[in-house]
């Protein structure tokens, strides 16, 4: 299994533009195919470190952006294609590589259920593993990013995937999407994050991908035990707090931040329960990302009562 | 002329032999068929699932996971569409994969559903709109000629949205549009109802069958035209064994109804993909010497839809024989005196007046 950055350049747009690049992505395997160019510069920039699978390994999701026909490269348009087939609309090709990594997203979203999925981001550090939940624009993904450059592991930016009945976070790293000002924060506080291309005037405004797999281990398969969960919310104008929360509220807004956790009906209640009551819960208020990475660093170990 | 989808579904212990690369296009042809979740099903009854590498059957259990969670939501958007009818005296029929799957018959199992479908009595349909209008029902943003196209011509009102739920329902009059030539009388099937829960209807087999096969052959988008078939072969195989008299009254109840022909094909095309069981002489028995003479063209045609749309499953041809399916659909909806202004609308409002739907908006999709 090579890494992507060892395969030769020409080899490497070779594949992908023939659907021959399987990414092993935590414990799936994403079959990438692209004819754009700004797709490829961001797939060798963030994927460069990702394993490539062996052929004849089962491939989970076969994901493209292309342009098709003869006409859409010229009017600027492209598609995602999951199994060939286009689930959305088509968009303009300068937002391909956000909708790319959108669509990678939406795979496990909506196709795989053997996990309690979250909708949050994951960082570990030596035995501390932290599930982050958080509605869009609550800064879930900048401290992520934030707590990624100083020294944590990320585990996903986008779903926390438990293992029901254990406190076990799957580990499924891909580069961390960043928007509007979350871009420039993220630059000024460290120059080390690497950046895919920006994707301009989508729904969700300016994006862009940084690098996630900034540790070495970031690849490692190996399930981790979470112990806390860290809502975080950015608030410009508030006082920067970290506070105990209650683990009945915290159950019911982790279930709502669940991509599946009424799906999987009962085996989602118990799941839920299991890991909420094994991890600690608290609230983040922060506007000051350094005070925030502080924050997660001195999280007090595990407590019980609450 | 097989397919992987198509062995594997009647043949699951196939599976065991395949390769990676031909399970990761099994799946894939299946997921684009709606079929993934029925196949899981059928790997599961001969206990070939818990044989694949956990790798392979993760994707096969999300699937039924799925189903099983819009069997359970179906359970209870179904008493509550019950409520609403109930408070204008309309009974509740439900009609394909809804019905299939609160009916509990094997024809449900793994089926997947988008939204709901109802029959109510073409006399009650402003009642019936109204009671849903006013228990939180909505139907959202249609523009002025689709809405004139819909209440004039169709079978069905624009479709509904459950405001708190986001269920859809689709509430029809008929099986198929009022300008269509066969002339179904729609009454006929409110005669034999079958009650399958407290207060809930669907068809009778027979007219089950039936109505599966008019939307099948009357339809002009086949993304599910596989799916629907594999609906017919599942029906086919068990009706009979629920009622001894199914065959003898199928083929007269279908030319009552004025829908042989889409019977006729029906039965031709579940045999010919799924070598469906039939008693002997009945195709003979629904078809006519104008639909043996076009036999050779409906096979050019429907042998193409059928496989799942996906590359590996094309024929070569496929794209025209879509197009020309489309045409078809078309041409059996309305006579050309209607169709050519109405396309001509319709391309114009495509070209000019794009209103943002998506491609899989329901909107978009029957009309």
């Amino acid at each position: 299994m090579p890494l992507l950055r060892q395969l030769a350049a020409d080899d490497f747009r070779q594949r992908l533009a023939h659907g021959k690049l399987p990414i092993r992505v935590g414990p799936y395997i994403y079959n990438v195919q692209s004819n754009l160019p700004t797709v490829a510069a961001g797939v060798a920039t963030l994927y460069r470190d990702f394993r490539i699978a062996d052929p004849g390994e089962f491939v989970d999701y076969n994901v493209a952006i292309v342009h098709s026909g003869l006409l859409q490269p010229i009017r600027g348009k492209a598609k995602f294609l999951f199994d060939k087939k286009s689930p959305f609309d088509i968009i303009p090709s300068g937002q391909a590589y956000a909708f790319l990594e959108w669509g990678m997203n939406w795979c496990v979203s909506v196709h795989t259920n053997e996990y309690l999925k979250l909708h949050a981001a994951a960082v570990s550090r030596g035995d501390r593993a932290i599930i982050m939940p958080g509605t869009p624009g609550a800064g879930k993904s900048t401290l992520c990013a934030a707590l990624g450059l100083s020294g944590w592991r990320i585990l996903s930016d986008e779903h926390a995937m438990i293992r029901p009945n254990t406190t076990q976070i799957i580990p499924l790293c891909r580069p961390v999407s960043l928007k509007n000002e979350s871009i420039e924060v993220i630059k000024s506080f460290s120059s080390d994050a690497i950046f895919g291309p920006l994707s301009n005037e989508t729904h969700k405004g300016v994006v862009a991908h940084m690098k996630a797999d900034l540790q070495a281990d970031s690849h490692d398969t190996k399930p981790l035990q979470a112990t806390a969960m860290v809502f975080p919310r950015y608030a410009r104008d508030e006082a920067q707090k970290l506070s105990p929360r209650r683990r009945t509220d915290s159950f019911i807004l982790a279930a709502y931040h669940s991509f599946n956790y009424s799906l999987l009906c009962e085996a989602g209640f118990e799941a839920m329960k299991t890991l909420i009551e094994n991890i600690d819960c608290f609230d983040l208020v922060y506007h000051d990302l350094d005070w925030a990475v502080n924050a997660v660093n001195d999280l007090p170990d595990r407590q019980s009562g609450l | 002329m097989s397919f992987l989808l198509q062995q594997i579904l009647l043949e699951p212990r196939l599976a065991l032999k395949l390769n990676n690369d031909q399970l990761n296009q099994l799946l894939s042809q299946a997921r684009s068929a709606r079929l993934l979740a029925s196949l899981a099903h059928q790997l599961q009854n001969e206990a070939v699932d818990s044989l694949l590498c956990t790798t392979v059957s993760r994707h096969l259990k999300s699937a039924i996971l799925i189903h099983d969670k819009q069997q359970r939501d179906l359970a209870y958007d179904s008493e509550k569409i019950k409520l609403v009818l109930d408070s204008i005296s309309e009974r509740l029929v439900v009609l394909k994969g809804a019905a299939y799957m609160l009916a509990e018959l094997p024809v449900g199992r793994g089926r997947l559903i988008t939204d709901i479908d109802i029959l109510v009595p073409q006399q009650s349909i402003d009642k019936v709109e109204r009671a849903f209008k006013e228990f939180g029902w909505s139907s959202g943003y249609v523009n002025n000629y689709n809405e004139r196209y819909y209440r004039k011509w169709s079978h069905e009102i624009p479709p509904l949205t459950n405001r708190k739920r986001g269920t859809m329902l689709d509430v029809h009059h008929n099986v198929l549009p009022p300008t269509a030539s066969p002339n179904v009388n729609a009454s006929l099937f409110f005669d034999r109802l079958i009650e399958v829960k407290p207060g809930i209807f669907t068809l009778s087999w027979q007219d089950m069958v039936i109505h599966s096969a008019t939307h099948l052959f009357h339809e002009g988008e086949f993304q599910h035209g596989l799916r629907d078939l594999w609906d017919l072969d599942r029906m086919l195989r068990d009706f009979p064994g629920r009622d001894p008299q199914f065959w003898q009254g199928l083929v007269s109840r279908a030319r009552e109804l004025e829908l042989q022909v889409s019977l006729f094909h029906g039965l031709t095309y579940a045999q010919q993909l799924f070598g469906t069981p039939l008693p002997e002489g009945i195709v003979k028995d629904t078809g006519n010497w104008l639909t043996s003479l076009r036999k050779p063209v409906m096979d050019f045609l429907f042998l193409r839809a059928f496989r799942p749309d996906h590359p590996q499953c094309k024929l070569p041809y496929t794209d025209l024989a879509l197009r020309m399916l489309y045409v078809r659909s078309h041409l059996l909806r309305m006579p050309l005196y209607l169709l050519l202004p109405h396309l001509a609308r319709k391309a114009w409002m495509k070209l000019f007046e794009d209103d943002g739907h998506s491609r899989e908006s329901p909107k978009n999709k029957e009309l």
